[in-house]
Protein backbone atom coordinates (compact mmCIF):
# COMPACT_ATOMS: atom_id res chain seq x y z
CA UNK A 1 0.00 0.00 0.00
CA UNK A 2 3.03 2.60 0.96
CA UNK A 3 4.30 1.75 -2.33
CA UNK A 4 1.50 2.73 -4.31
CA UNK A 5 0.79 5.69 -2.46
CA UNK A 6 4.41 6.32 -3.13
CA UNK A 7 4.13 5.66 -6.53
CA UNK A 8 1.43 8.02 -7.03
CA UNK A 9 2.91 10.63 -5.24
CA UNK A 10 5.99 10.53 -7.45
CA UNK A 11 3.68 10.17 -10.79
CA UNK A 12 2.53 13.49 -9.55
CA UNK A 13 5.40 15.01 -8.53
CA UNK A 14 6.44 14.77 -12.17
CA UNK A 15 3.95 15.80 -13.61
CA UNK A 16 4.31 19.42 -11.85
CA UNK A 17 8.10 19.20 -12.92
CA UNK A 18 7.23 18.50 -16.43
CA UNK A 19 4.41 21.09 -16.70
CA UNK A 20 6.31 24.29 -17.15
CA UNK A 21 8.52 22.95 -19.53
CA UNK A 22 5.41 21.39 -21.45
CA UNK A 23 3.94 25.29 -21.11
CA UNK A 24 7.23 26.73 -22.77
CA UNK A 25 6.96 24.51 -25.54
CA UNK A 26 3.55 24.80 -26.06
CA UNK A 27 3.91 28.79 -26.62
CA UNK A 28 7.22 28.31 -28.35
CA UNK A 29 4.57 26.32 -30.87
CA UNK A 30 1.72 29.01 -30.48
CA UNK A 31 4.96 31.75 -31.49
CA UNK A 32 5.78 30.02 -34.14
CA UNK A 33 2.09 28.93 -35.56
CA UNK A 34 2.47 25.55 -34.98
CA UNK A 35 -0.78 23.39 -33.95
CA UNK A 36 -2.60 25.86 -35.94
CA UNK A 37 -6.17 24.38 -35.47
CA UNK A 38 -8.41 24.26 -33.09
CA UNK A 39 -9.85 21.03 -32.31
CA UNK A 40 -12.94 21.64 -31.51
CA UNK A 41 -17.20 20.57 -32.36
CA UNK A 42 -16.93 22.39 -35.67
CA UNK A 43 -13.92 20.73 -36.92
CA UNK A 44 -15.43 17.39 -35.78
CA UNK A 45 -18.57 18.32 -37.80
CA UNK A 46 -17.03 19.07 -40.95
CA UNK A 47 -14.60 15.95 -41.20
CA UNK A 48 -16.30 13.47 -39.32
CA UNK A 49 -15.77 11.23 -36.75
CA UNK A 50 -13.19 9.30 -38.10
CA UNK A 51 -11.23 11.56 -39.18
CA UNK A 52 -11.11 13.82 -36.30
CA UNK A 53 -10.04 10.81 -34.21
CA UNK A 54 -6.82 10.41 -37.02
CA UNK A 55 -6.57 14.05 -36.98
CA UNK A 56 -6.06 13.99 -32.58
CA UNK A 57 -3.75 10.95 -33.28
CA UNK A 58 -1.39 12.91 -34.94
CA UNK A 59 -2.26 12.44 -38.44
CA UNK A 60 -3.95 15.49 -39.73
CA UNK A 61 -1.80 15.90 -42.36
CA UNK A 62 -3.03 12.08 -44.05
CA UNK A 63 -6.21 13.05 -43.61
CA UNK A 64 -5.52 16.55 -45.18
CA UNK A 65 -4.19 14.39 -48.63
CA UNK A 66 -6.84 12.26 -48.19
CA UNK A 67 -10.20 14.92 -48.63
CA UNK A 68 -7.35 16.47 -50.66
CA UNK A 69 -7.22 13.35 -53.17
CA UNK A 70 -11.35 12.93 -52.76
CA UNK A 71 -11.27 16.61 -53.76
CA UNK A 72 -9.62 16.13 -56.82
CA UNK A 73 -11.61 13.44 -57.60
CA UNK A 74 -15.18 15.60 -57.18
CA UNK A 75 -13.06 18.05 -59.63
CA UNK A 76 -12.61 15.57 -62.14
CA UNK A 77 -16.56 14.95 -62.07
CA UNK A 78 -17.37 18.91 -61.73
CA UNK A 79 -18.72 18.40 -58.47
CA UNK A 80 -18.37 22.05 -57.41
CA UNK A 81 -20.26 22.12 -53.92
CA UNK A 82 -18.33 18.76 -53.07
CA UNK A 83 -14.91 20.32 -54.16
CA UNK A 84 -15.60 23.45 -52.28
CA UNK A 85 -16.58 21.43 -48.94
CA UNK A 86 -13.70 19.15 -49.54
CA UNK A 87 -11.10 22.19 -49.35
CA UNK A 88 -12.69 23.70 -46.52
CA UNK A 89 -12.02 20.97 -44.55
CA UNK A 90 -8.20 20.26 -45.97
CA UNK A 91 -7.37 23.77 -45.50
CA UNK A 92 -8.81 24.00 -41.94
CA UNK A 93 -6.56 20.54 -41.55
CA UNK A 94 -3.36 22.10 -42.95
CA UNK A 95 -3.84 25.93 -43.14
CA UNK A 96 -0.07 26.37 -43.49
CA UNK A 97 -0.23 24.47 -46.62
CA UNK A 98 0.12 27.00 -49.47
CA UNK A 99 -1.07 25.09 -52.34
CA UNK A 100 -3.82 23.40 -50.70
CA UNK A 101 -5.28 27.48 -50.34
CA UNK A 102 -3.96 28.20 -53.58
CA UNK A 103 -5.62 25.52 -55.30
CA UNK A 104 -8.99 25.73 -53.66
CA UNK A 105 -8.68 29.49 -55.23
CA UNK A 106 -8.31 28.45 -58.24
CA UNK A 107 -10.76 25.21 -58.25
CA UNK A 108 -13.15 28.43 -57.47
CA UNK A 109 -12.05 31.14 -58.95
CA UNK A 110 -11.47 29.95 -62.63
CA UNK A 111 -13.09 26.37 -63.06
CA UNK A 112 -16.35 26.44 -60.88
CA UNK A 113 -16.99 29.88 -62.07
CA UNK A 114 -16.80 29.54 -65.57
CA UNK A 115 -19.03 26.02 -64.92
CA UNK A 116 -21.29 28.47 -63.50
CA UNK A 117 -21.32 30.58 -65.96
CA UNK A 118 -21.76 28.38 -68.80
CA UNK A 119 -24.11 26.35 -67.10
CA UNK A 120 -26.91 25.45 -69.07
CA UNK A 121 -29.72 23.92 -67.20
CA UNK A 122 -29.69 27.84 -65.72
CA UNK A 123 -31.16 29.44 -68.77
CA UNK A 124 -31.01 33.36 -66.88
CA UNK A 125 -27.68 34.95 -67.63
CA UNK A 126 -28.25 37.46 -64.94
CA UNK A 127 -28.81 34.37 -62.47
CA UNK A 128 -25.60 32.50 -63.95
CA UNK A 129 -23.32 35.69 -63.73
CA UNK A 130 -24.54 36.12 -59.95
CA UNK A 131 -23.39 32.47 -59.60
CA UNK A 132 -19.80 33.18 -61.15
CA UNK A 133 -19.75 36.05 -58.83
CA UNK A 134 -20.16 33.81 -56.18
CA UNK A 135 -17.60 31.82 -56.52
CA UNK A 136 -15.43 34.66 -57.32
CA UNK A 137 -16.02 35.70 -54.19
CA UNK A 138 -15.16 32.19 -52.69
CA UNK A 139 -12.32 32.38 -54.36
CA UNK A 140 -10.91 35.51 -52.66
CA UNK A 141 -12.56 34.62 -49.42
CA UNK A 142 -10.27 31.72 -49.54
CA UNK A 143 -6.79 33.85 -50.80
CA UNK A 144 -7.62 36.03 -47.99
CA UNK A 145 -7.89 33.55 -45.26
CA UNK A 146 -5.07 31.69 -46.19
CA UNK A 147 -2.84 34.65 -46.09
CA UNK A 148 -4.61 35.38 -42.44
CA UNK A 149 -2.71 32.07 -41.54
CA UNK A 150 0.73 32.34 -43.91
CA UNK A 151 1.34 36.31 -43.73
CA UNK A 152 4.80 35.47 -44.57
CA UNK A 153 4.35 33.71 -47.57
CA UNK A 154 4.54 36.00 -50.98
CA UNK A 155 2.44 33.28 -53.40
CA UNK A 156 -1.05 33.83 -51.74
CA UNK A 157 -0.64 37.56 -52.31
CA UNK A 158 0.37 36.82 -55.98
CA UNK A 159 -2.84 34.36 -56.25
CA UNK A 160 -5.57 36.96 -54.91
CA UNK A 161 -3.38 39.93 -57.12
CA UNK A 162 -3.99 37.55 -60.40
CA UNK A 163 -7.37 37.10 -59.12
CA UNK A 164 -8.13 40.35 -58.96
CA UNK A 165 -6.36 41.07 -62.20
CA UNK A 166 -8.20 38.51 -64.17
CA UNK A 167 -11.64 38.09 -62.61
CA UNK A 168 -12.45 40.79 -60.92
CA UNK A 169 -10.56 43.54 -63.50
CA UNK A 170 -9.75 45.88 -60.43
CA UNK A 171 -5.80 46.91 -61.34
CA UNK A 172 -5.70 48.69 -58.44
CA UNK A 173 -6.16 46.17 -56.00
CA UNK A 174 -3.95 43.53 -58.40
CA UNK A 175 -0.81 46.55 -58.23
CA UNK A 176 -1.56 46.85 -54.29
CA UNK A 177 -1.06 42.29 -53.79
CA UNK A 178 1.45 42.54 -56.11
CA UNK A 179 3.21 44.46 -54.53
CA UNK A 180 2.88 43.20 -50.97
CA UNK A 181 4.32 39.78 -52.75
CA UNK A 182 6.96 41.67 -54.25
CA UNK A 183 7.87 42.94 -50.56
CA UNK A 184 8.02 39.60 -48.70
CA UNK A 185 11.49 37.56 -49.12
CA UNK A 186 11.36 34.81 -51.55
CA UNK A 187 8.66 36.15 -54.04
CA UNK A 188 10.04 35.64 -57.52
CA UNK A 189 11.09 38.59 -59.57
CA UNK A 190 8.34 39.43 -61.95
CA UNK A 191 5.75 40.25 -59.34
CA UNK A 192 7.52 43.53 -58.60
CA UNK A 193 7.48 44.25 -61.93
CA UNK A 194 3.26 42.90 -62.32
CA UNK A 195 2.74 45.52 -59.58
CA UNK A 196 4.00 48.25 -61.86
CA UNK A 197 1.82 47.04 -64.93
CA UNK A 198 -1.18 47.08 -63.32
CA UNK A 199 -0.80 50.01 -61.86
CA UNK A 200 -0.18 51.63 -65.35
CA UNK A 201 -3.75 50.61 -66.37
CA UNK A 202 -4.99 52.85 -63.38
CA UNK A 203 -6.55 55.88 -64.10
CA UNK A 204 -4.87 58.89 -61.88
CA UNK A 205 -2.25 56.54 -61.18
CA UNK A 206 -0.44 57.19 -64.48
CA UNK A 207 2.66 58.90 -62.76
CA UNK A 208 3.23 56.79 -60.27
CA UNK A 209 2.72 53.77 -62.58
CA UNK A 210 5.94 55.39 -65.13
CA UNK A 211 8.38 56.20 -61.89
CA UNK A 212 8.02 52.46 -61.15
CA UNK A 213 8.37 51.62 -64.47
CA UNK A 214 11.26 53.52 -65.10
CA UNK A 215 12.61 52.31 -61.93
CA UNK A 216 12.25 49.17 -63.13
CA UNK A 217 13.98 49.98 -66.68
CA UNK A 218 16.81 51.83 -65.11
CA UNK A 219 17.71 48.58 -63.19
CA UNK A 220 19.23 46.91 -66.52
CA UNK A 221 18.90 44.82 -69.53
CA UNK A 222 17.18 41.82 -67.45
CA UNK A 223 14.17 44.19 -67.00
CA UNK A 224 13.74 45.50 -69.91
CA UNK A 225 11.27 43.44 -71.65
CA UNK A 226 8.73 43.86 -74.46
CA UNK A 227 5.20 44.51 -71.78
CA UNK A 228 8.16 46.83 -69.80
CA UNK A 229 9.15 48.88 -72.78
CA UNK A 230 5.64 48.77 -74.26
CA UNK A 231 3.61 50.16 -71.07
CA UNK A 232 6.43 52.47 -70.41
CA UNK A 233 6.32 53.81 -73.96
CA UNK A 234 2.34 54.38 -73.47
CA UNK A 235 3.09 56.52 -70.49
CA UNK A 236 5.58 58.66 -71.79
CA UNK A 237 2.96 59.51 -74.46
CA UNK A 238 0.05 59.93 -72.06
CA UNK A 239 2.13 61.65 -69.49
CA UNK A 240 4.05 64.27 -72.12
CA UNK A 241 7.48 62.66 -70.85
CA UNK A 242 9.78 65.39 -72.23
CA UNK A 243 12.13 63.53 -75.70
CA UNK A 244 15.30 63.73 -73.60
CA UNK A 245 13.88 61.72 -70.73
CA UNK A 246 12.11 59.24 -72.84
CA UNK A 247 13.60 56.00 -73.12
CA UNK A 248 15.45 55.33 -76.35
CA UNK A 249 12.80 54.42 -79.25
CA UNK A 250 15.53 51.53 -80.59
CA UNK A 251 13.82 50.02 -77.77
CA UNK A 252 10.06 50.34 -79.05
CA UNK B 1 46.49 -28.49 1.26
CA UNK B 2 46.18 -25.03 0.30
CA UNK B 3 43.03 -23.73 -1.62
CA UNK B 4 43.11 -20.76 -3.81
CA UNK B 5 39.98 -18.88 -3.41
CA UNK B 6 39.15 -16.67 -6.04
CA UNK B 7 36.96 -14.07 -5.43
CA UNK B 8 34.64 -12.54 -8.63
CA UNK B 9 33.79 -8.86 -7.27
CA UNK B 10 30.09 -8.48 -8.22
CA UNK B 11 29.98 -5.17 -9.66
CA UNK B 12 26.26 -3.42 -8.49
CA UNK B 13 25.53 -2.03 -12.53
CA UNK B 14 26.84 -3.28 -15.41
CA UNK B 15 27.15 -2.46 -18.74
CA UNK B 16 28.02 -5.66 -19.64
CA UNK B 17 24.73 -7.74 -18.21
CA UNK B 18 22.37 -4.70 -19.72
CA UNK B 19 24.04 -5.15 -23.48
CA UNK B 20 23.36 -9.13 -23.23
CA UNK B 21 19.78 -8.62 -22.28
CA UNK B 22 19.71 -5.44 -24.85
CA UNK B 23 20.95 -8.20 -27.63
CA UNK B 24 19.03 -11.00 -26.67
CA UNK B 25 15.84 -8.92 -26.36
CA UNK B 26 16.73 -7.58 -29.75
CA UNK B 27 17.05 -11.08 -31.11
CA UNK B 28 13.82 -12.01 -29.59
CA UNK B 29 11.88 -9.61 -30.99
CA UNK B 30 13.44 -9.73 -34.69
CA UNK B 31 12.20 -13.14 -34.01
CA UNK B 32 8.70 -12.28 -34.17
CA UNK B 33 6.56 -12.24 -36.73
CA UNK B 34 4.50 -8.97 -36.10
CA UNK B 35 7.77 -7.11 -36.63
CA UNK B 36 8.49 -8.06 -40.29
CA UNK B 37 4.77 -7.48 -41.02
CA UNK B 38 4.48 -4.48 -39.75
CA UNK B 39 7.91 -3.55 -41.14
CA UNK B 40 7.01 -4.48 -44.59
CA UNK B 41 3.64 -2.84 -44.58
CA UNK B 42 5.56 0.72 -43.68
CA UNK B 43 8.41 0.09 -45.91
CA UNK B 44 5.15 -0.85 -48.94
CA UNK B 45 3.49 2.31 -48.22
CA UNK B 46 6.64 4.41 -48.44
CA UNK B 47 7.12 2.79 -51.78
CA UNK B 48 3.55 3.41 -53.04
CA UNK B 49 3.59 6.97 -51.80
CA UNK B 50 5.03 7.65 -55.06
CA UNK B 51 1.87 6.36 -56.81
CA UNK B 52 -0.80 7.84 -54.47
CA UNK B 53 1.26 11.25 -54.90
CA UNK B 54 1.05 11.18 -58.87
CA UNK B 55 -2.76 10.96 -58.11
CA UNK B 56 -2.50 15.14 -57.35
CA UNK B 57 -0.18 16.87 -60.09
CA UNK B 58 1.76 19.93 -57.82
CA UNK B 59 1.21 18.26 -54.77
CA UNK B 60 2.94 15.51 -54.99
CA UNK B 61 6.14 15.38 -52.74
CA UNK B 62 3.89 17.35 -49.90
CA UNK B 63 1.65 13.93 -50.10
CA UNK B 64 4.91 12.19 -50.65
CA UNK B 65 6.07 13.20 -47.28
CA UNK B 66 2.92 13.09 -45.59
CA UNK B 67 2.46 9.53 -46.30
CA UNK B 68 5.92 8.47 -45.63
CA UNK B 69 6.26 10.14 -42.14
CA UNK B 70 3.02 9.09 -41.37
CA UNK B 71 3.47 5.42 -42.26
CA UNK B 72 7.02 5.87 -40.07
CA UNK B 73 5.06 7.83 -37.31
CA UNK B 74 2.37 4.80 -37.00
CA UNK B 75 4.81 1.73 -37.77
CA UNK B 76 7.07 3.68 -34.90
CA UNK B 77 4.38 3.80 -32.39
CA UNK B 78 2.87 0.74 -33.14
CA UNK B 79 5.97 -1.39 -32.76
CA UNK B 80 7.25 0.38 -29.39
CA UNK B 81 3.74 -0.12 -28.05
CA UNK B 82 3.37 -3.86 -29.14
CA UNK B 83 6.69 -4.79 -28.94
CA UNK B 84 7.24 -3.34 -25.26
CA UNK B 85 3.62 -4.87 -24.05
CA UNK B 86 4.57 -8.22 -24.59
CA UNK B 87 7.96 -8.61 -22.93
CA UNK B 88 7.31 -8.84 -18.82
CA UNK B 89 3.95 -10.97 -18.99
CA UNK B 90 6.06 -13.20 -21.65
CA UNK B 91 8.91 -13.41 -19.46
CA UNK B 92 6.57 -14.37 -16.40
CA UNK B 93 4.92 -16.70 -18.22
CA UNK B 94 7.71 -18.47 -19.99
CA UNK B 95 9.58 -18.12 -16.45
CA UNK B 96 12.67 -16.79 -18.01
CA UNK B 97 12.52 -13.92 -15.79
CA UNK B 98 13.54 -16.36 -12.83
CA UNK B 99 16.21 -17.28 -14.66
CA UNK B 100 17.54 -14.45 -15.14
CA UNK B 101 17.17 -12.88 -12.52
CA UNK B 102 18.17 -16.27 -9.70
CA UNK B 103 21.24 -14.33 -11.27
CA UNK B 104 22.87 -11.92 -10.29
CA UNK B 105 21.10 -9.86 -11.96
CA UNK B 106 19.51 -6.41 -10.10
CA UNK B 107 16.14 -5.64 -11.93
CA UNK B 108 16.52 -1.71 -12.79
CA UNK B 109 19.71 -3.86 -15.10
CA UNK B 110 16.74 -6.44 -16.55
CA UNK B 111 14.27 -3.34 -17.26
CA UNK B 112 17.27 -1.05 -19.03
CA UNK B 113 18.39 -4.35 -20.91
CA UNK B 114 14.72 -5.15 -22.21
CA UNK B 115 13.83 -1.08 -22.49
CA UNK B 116 17.08 -0.73 -24.79
CA UNK B 117 16.39 -3.63 -27.00
CA UNK B 118 13.25 -1.65 -28.45
CA UNK B 119 14.63 1.19 -28.86
CA UNK B 120 18.01 -0.54 -30.71
CA UNK B 121 14.92 -2.41 -32.87
CA UNK B 122 13.02 1.11 -33.23
CA UNK B 123 15.83 2.71 -34.29
CA UNK B 124 16.97 -0.23 -36.76
CA UNK B 125 13.53 0.10 -37.95
CA UNK B 126 13.25 4.10 -38.87
CA UNK B 127 16.56 3.90 -39.91
CA UNK B 128 15.38 0.88 -42.88
CA UNK B 129 12.26 3.65 -43.03
CA UNK B 130 14.19 7.34 -43.78
CA UNK B 131 16.82 5.40 -46.39
CA UNK B 132 13.91 3.94 -47.79
CA UNK B 133 11.89 7.51 -47.77
CA UNK B 134 14.92 9.29 -48.88
CA UNK B 135 15.35 7.18 -51.66
CA UNK B 136 11.95 7.28 -53.26
CA UNK B 137 12.34 11.52 -52.45
CA UNK B 138 15.30 11.51 -54.01
CA UNK B 139 14.80 9.39 -57.20
CA UNK B 140 11.26 11.20 -57.69
CA UNK B 141 13.02 14.66 -57.34
CA UNK B 142 15.53 13.99 -59.85
CA UNK B 143 12.80 12.93 -61.87
CA UNK B 144 10.63 15.87 -61.83
CA UNK B 145 13.62 18.53 -62.23
CA UNK B 146 14.81 16.38 -65.50
CA UNK B 147 10.68 17.19 -66.19
CA UNK B 148 10.89 20.57 -65.33
CA UNK B 149 14.30 21.41 -67.79
CA UNK B 150 12.97 19.49 -70.68
CA UNK B 151 9.45 21.23 -70.57
CA UNK B 152 10.46 24.81 -69.95
CA UNK B 153 13.82 24.59 -72.03
CA UNK B 154 12.84 27.39 -74.05
CA UNK B 155 11.33 29.64 -71.10
CA UNK B 156 13.44 32.65 -69.91
CA UNK B 157 16.33 31.26 -67.38
CA UNK B 158 14.67 33.73 -64.55
CA UNK B 159 11.71 31.62 -65.06
CA UNK B 160 13.35 27.94 -65.46
CA UNK B 161 15.31 28.98 -62.21
CA UNK B 162 11.92 29.89 -59.89
CA UNK B 163 10.94 26.43 -61.40
CA UNK B 164 13.77 24.49 -60.43
CA UNK B 165 14.16 25.91 -57.10
CA UNK B 166 10.47 25.28 -56.53
CA UNK B 167 10.77 21.88 -57.12
CA UNK B 168 13.91 21.77 -54.83
CA UNK B 169 12.83 23.66 -51.87
CA UNK B 170 9.47 20.99 -51.89
CA UNK B 171 11.39 17.81 -52.44
CA UNK B 172 14.55 16.57 -50.42
CA UNK B 173 15.30 18.96 -47.30
CA UNK B 174 17.39 18.70 -44.89
CA UNK B 175 14.36 20.14 -42.12
CA UNK B 176 13.26 16.52 -42.58
CA UNK B 177 15.60 15.21 -40.44
CA UNK B 178 14.69 16.63 -37.26
CA UNK B 179 11.00 15.58 -38.13
CA UNK B 180 12.10 12.14 -38.36
CA UNK B 181 14.11 12.49 -35.12
CA UNK B 182 10.75 13.57 -33.00
CA UNK B 183 9.42 10.68 -34.65
CA UNK B 184 11.91 8.46 -33.17
CA UNK B 185 11.34 10.14 -29.69
CA UNK B 186 8.08 10.06 -29.35
CA UNK B 187 8.22 5.81 -29.96
CA UNK B 188 10.89 6.10 -27.56
CA UNK B 189 8.37 7.78 -24.80
CA UNK B 190 5.66 5.21 -25.70
CA UNK B 191 7.78 2.40 -25.44
CA UNK B 192 9.27 3.51 -21.30
CA UNK B 193 5.53 4.42 -20.72
CA UNK B 194 4.57 0.98 -22.03
CA UNK B 195 7.12 -0.81 -19.87
CA UNK B 196 6.02 1.14 -17.08
CA UNK B 197 2.08 0.48 -17.82
CA UNK B 198 3.05 -3.16 -18.28
CA UNK B 199 5.16 -3.90 -14.87
CA UNK B 200 1.80 -3.77 -12.83
CA UNK B 201 -0.51 -5.54 -15.95
CA UNK B 202 -0.94 -9.06 -16.64
CA UNK B 203 -1.62 -9.71 -19.07
CA UNK B 204 -0.09 -7.50 -22.82
CA UNK B 205 -3.71 -7.47 -24.41
CA UNK B 206 -4.17 -5.09 -20.98
CA UNK B 207 -1.36 -3.01 -21.69
CA UNK B 208 -1.76 -2.60 -24.95
CA UNK B 209 -5.45 -1.37 -24.69
CA UNK B 210 -4.54 0.88 -21.67
CA UNK B 211 -1.55 2.49 -24.23
CA UNK B 212 -4.35 2.75 -27.06
CA UNK B 213 -5.91 5.13 -24.55
CA UNK B 214 -3.22 7.27 -23.09
CA UNK B 215 -2.03 7.91 -26.83
CA UNK B 216 -4.97 9.10 -27.78
CA UNK B 217 -5.52 10.82 -24.15
CA UNK B 218 -2.10 12.64 -24.66
CA UNK B 219 -2.68 13.79 -27.64
CA UNK B 220 -5.41 15.51 -26.17
CA UNK B 221 -3.43 16.75 -22.58
CA UNK B 222 -2.36 20.32 -24.24
CA UNK B 223 -5.95 20.88 -24.57
CA UNK B 224 -6.84 20.25 -21.05
CA UNK B 225 -4.01 21.63 -18.99
CA UNK B 226 -4.69 25.14 -21.01
CA UNK B 227 -8.09 24.95 -20.34
CA UNK B 228 -6.88 23.77 -16.84
CA UNK B 229 -5.13 26.49 -16.24
CA UNK B 230 -6.50 29.24 -18.15
CA UNK B 231 -10.37 28.64 -17.22
CA UNK B 232 -11.34 29.93 -13.81
CA UNK B 233 -15.34 29.35 -14.20
CA UNK B 234 -15.14 25.53 -14.70
CA UNK B 235 -16.38 23.56 -11.68
CA UNK B 236 -14.48 21.83 -8.72
CA UNK B 237 -14.84 18.11 -10.46
CA UNK B 238 -13.99 19.54 -13.85
CA UNK B 239 -11.12 21.31 -12.63
CA UNK B 240 -9.81 18.25 -10.63
CA UNK B 241 -10.01 15.73 -13.68
CA UNK B 242 -8.47 18.35 -15.94
CA UNK B 243 -4.99 18.28 -13.56
CA UNK B 244 -5.22 14.57 -13.14
CA UNK B 245 -5.12 14.34 -17.17
CA UNK B 246 -2.65 16.99 -17.52
CA UNK B 247 0.01 16.16 -14.58
CA UNK B 248 -0.46 11.97 -15.40
CA UNK B 249 -0.27 12.07 -19.02
CA UNK B 250 2.61 13.25 -21.29
CA UNK B 251 2.02 15.38 -24.02
CA UNK B 252 2.00 13.70 -27.14
CA UNK B 253 0.82 16.65 -29.35
CA UNK B 254 4.40 18.28 -28.84
CA UNK B 255 6.26 15.82 -30.58
CA UNK B 256 3.49 16.02 -33.95
CA UNK B 257 5.66 18.64 -35.66
CA UNK B 258 5.74 16.64 -39.15
CA UNK B 259 2.38 18.52 -39.88
CA UNK B 260 4.06 21.21 -40.10
CA UNK B 261 7.53 20.74 -41.31
CA UNK B 262 5.74 18.60 -44.33
CA UNK B 263 4.23 21.74 -45.64
CA UNK B 264 7.66 23.92 -45.15
CA UNK B 265 8.24 25.57 -42.06
CA UNK B 266 11.74 25.08 -40.68
CA UNK B 267 11.84 23.52 -36.97
CA UNK B 268 14.17 26.18 -35.10
CA UNK B 269 16.99 24.23 -33.78
CA UNK B 270 16.49 25.63 -29.97
CA UNK B 271 12.81 24.30 -30.22
CA UNK B 272 14.17 20.82 -31.99
CA UNK B 273 16.82 20.61 -28.53
CA UNK B 274 13.21 21.81 -25.64
CA UNK B 275 11.28 18.88 -27.57
CA UNK B 276 14.25 16.34 -27.34
CA UNK B 277 15.02 16.97 -24.40
CA UNK B 278 11.85 16.80 -23.29
CA UNK B 279 11.29 13.27 -24.87
CA UNK B 280 14.70 12.14 -23.24
CA UNK B 281 13.30 13.20 -20.02
CA UNK B 282 9.84 11.75 -20.36
CA UNK B 283 12.02 8.58 -21.22
CA UNK B 284 14.29 8.36 -18.04
CA UNK B 285 11.11 9.16 -15.72
CA UNK B 286 8.99 6.24 -17.06
CA UNK B 287 11.95 3.72 -17.12
CA UNK B 288 12.98 4.98 -13.31
CA UNK B 289 9.06 4.37 -12.58
CA UNK B 290 8.53 1.14 -14.41
CA UNK B 291 11.70 0.48 -12.12
CA UNK B 292 10.28 1.11 -8.89
CA UNK B 293 7.25 -0.75 -9.48
CA UNK B 294 9.60 -3.90 -10.58
CA UNK B 295 11.66 -3.75 -7.73
CA UNK B 296 8.61 -4.29 -5.48
CA UNK B 297 6.86 -7.17 -7.87
CA UNK B 298 6.49 -9.92 -6.40
CA UNK B 299 8.16 -12.58 -8.93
Amino acid sequence: MTRVVLLLAMVLAFGVMKLPAERALFMQHRQLRFRGVEFNLDLRQQIGQLGFIAALSGFRSIVADIFFIQAHVAWERTEWGRVFFLFRQVTTLQPHAILFWDMAAWHMGWNASVAALNDRTQPRLALRIKAQREYFALAKDLLQRGIENNPEKPQLYESLARLYKDKYKDHARASEFFAKAAALPGAPRYVKRFSAYELSYCEDREREAYERLRQLYDMGEDERLPTLITRLKFLEDKLNIPQDRRIPDTER
Amino acid sequence: MQVEIIETHHRPFSLARVSAITLNTLTELTRQKVFYILLIFALLLIGSSIFMARLSFQHEFQILKDVSLGAMSIFTSLLAIIATARLIPQDTEDRTVYTILAKPVPRLEYILGRLAGVLLLLAISILLMTAMFMAVLYTREQTVLHETLRQMAAAPREQLDDALRGVRSSALNVDLLPGIAIIYLKACLLTALTLFVSTFATTNIFTIAVMVFIYFIGHLQATAREYWLQETNASLIARIFLAVVALIFPDLQAFNLIDDIVVGAAIPLGLFAKTALLGIFYTTIYTLLAAFVFQGKEL
